[in-house]
């Protein structure tokens, strides 16, 4: 059954229906710029004040980036630096692809760098690991319904096989219940999770509390990073019944679609991110010998 | 699989920069990413892998702020009209009050 939704994402996803009117040829008329000019405000919409984005290596093998000659900031008033080539790339063409207006609720990569060098609520490690372990026990994953059959028998064949591999990968006890009080996490779970999570660097954790804060699962997300899961796939099982209704009652494109397209920005970021601040690159020279 | 989501990085970096899209750094570093991972000795490469996976979990992010972006412009980009103009949407007009409204100072 998983298999028609994603087809019928695949053929219904791009279609343009044929009253909305195409944007090449909209001419907004001079109430919708007034209207547009009174909802911009500093904090969500600034002109684009630069031509050329482009990365430079500074001290300490961080990499910062200038637009046009200056230096990218934090809100926070520090210097923006990243500590590897490719996020740093990442983040320049987010700010390179801005047309016009700066849009910053699309510019998901820099808001989580901004968050994890500026660390306004002066999270610790300690403090993630707790809030993430706290989250195992409300976790999506877990909470089965009894009723309609068709979205018990969609739980079970689609999150029985994540929740199979998770427990498999970490030697641990989940389990799922349809009670409303949820599952009995056993200690040695948390402890194990508490183990593997306290590896990651403080940027890693930014990430990851994001992207569990976005998916509402900490099962689908150590899918997701541990690259079991695609990103398309995490946010499928994430929204499992509103995409068992959608099958039901029709798809609504403003909301549905918009949501969708929105959470699969977040998560992809958060993913990217973690999986950018939590690896190290190093090129083997294997040399032939004949 | 491979070589559909390097085409589909390469299609969302050039609608979303237009003409000179080849000059860019992301371009150079998708292309130089992808043709280092293409020659391994082993059958079942991790690090090929995973790079793919983040290939494919960019061009995700791509994609969907460009859908996001679009279906926010389409539906949500204008905000409410004025209370005059709605009134005058069905054919009337809002009363004037020169003294001011009574709950005013």
């Amino acid at each position: 059954m998983l298999r028609n939704i994603c087809r019928h994402h695949r053929q219904f996803g791009q279609v343009i229906w044929p009253f909305a009117f195409p944007q090449a040829q909209y001419v907004p008329s001079l109430s919708t710029h007034l209207q547009k000019a009174s909802y911009a405000s500093a904090t969500t919409e600034r002109k684009k004040f630069y031509e050329n984005v482009s990365i430079s290596q500074g001290e300490g093998g961080l990499f910062e980036i200038n637009l046009d000659k200056r230096k990218l900031k934090t809100p926070g008033g520090k210097l923006f630096t990243v500590p590897n080539e490719a996020l740093a790339i990442a983040v320049a063409t987010e700010w390179d692809v801005q047309k016009d207006t700066l849009k910053f609720y699309t510019m998901h990569l820099t808001t989580l760098c901004n968050t994890a060098l500026d660390n306004p609520t002066q999270r610790t490690k300690g403090q993630m690991i707790s809030a993430a372990l706290k989250f195992l026990e409300t976790d999506t994953i877990c909470y089965r319904v009894e009723e309609p059959p068709g979205l018990v028998e969609l739980q079970r064949n689609e999150w029985d096989p994540v929740m199979n591999w998770i427990e498999e990968r970490y030697s641990v006890v989940i389990g799922s219940s349809a009670s409303i009080m949820g599952p009995q996490i056993p200690e040695e779970t948390k402890e194990t999770f508490c183990q593997h999570l306290n590896s990651y660097n403080f940027w890693s954790l930014t990430g990851l509390e994001y992207v569990i804060t976005q998916l509402k699962s900490l099962v689908l997300s150590f899918g997701l990073i541990d690259r079991h899961l695609s990103v398309e796939q995490a946010v499928l099982l994430s929204r499992l019944e509103e995409e068992y209704q959608i099958q039901r009652w029709g798809n609504v494109e403003w909301v549905h679609d918009y949501d969708m397209y929105e959470l699969r920005a977040r998560t992809a970021a958060g993913a990217m991110f973690v999986h950018l601040s939590s690896e190290s690159t190093a090129v083997k020279r294997k040399i032939l010998q004949d | 699989m491979a070589a559909v989501t390097c085409r589909g990085l390469l299609k969302e970096i050039r609608i979303a920069k237009g003409s000179d899209y080849r000059n860019t750094l992301v371009y150079k570093y998708v292309l130089e990413q992808f043709r280092r991972n293409q020659v391994t000795g082993a059958q079942l490469c991790r690090a090929r892998m995973e790079a793919l996976h983040a290939a494919r979990t960019y061009l995700c992010l791509l994609t969907s702020t460009r859908l996001h972006l679009r279906l926010h412009e389409r539906y949500h980009g204008r905000g409410e009209r004025a209370p005059e103009v709605v009134a005058g949407l069905v054919g009337l007009r809002l009363p004037t009050q020169p003294g001011g409204k009574g709950w005013e100072t």
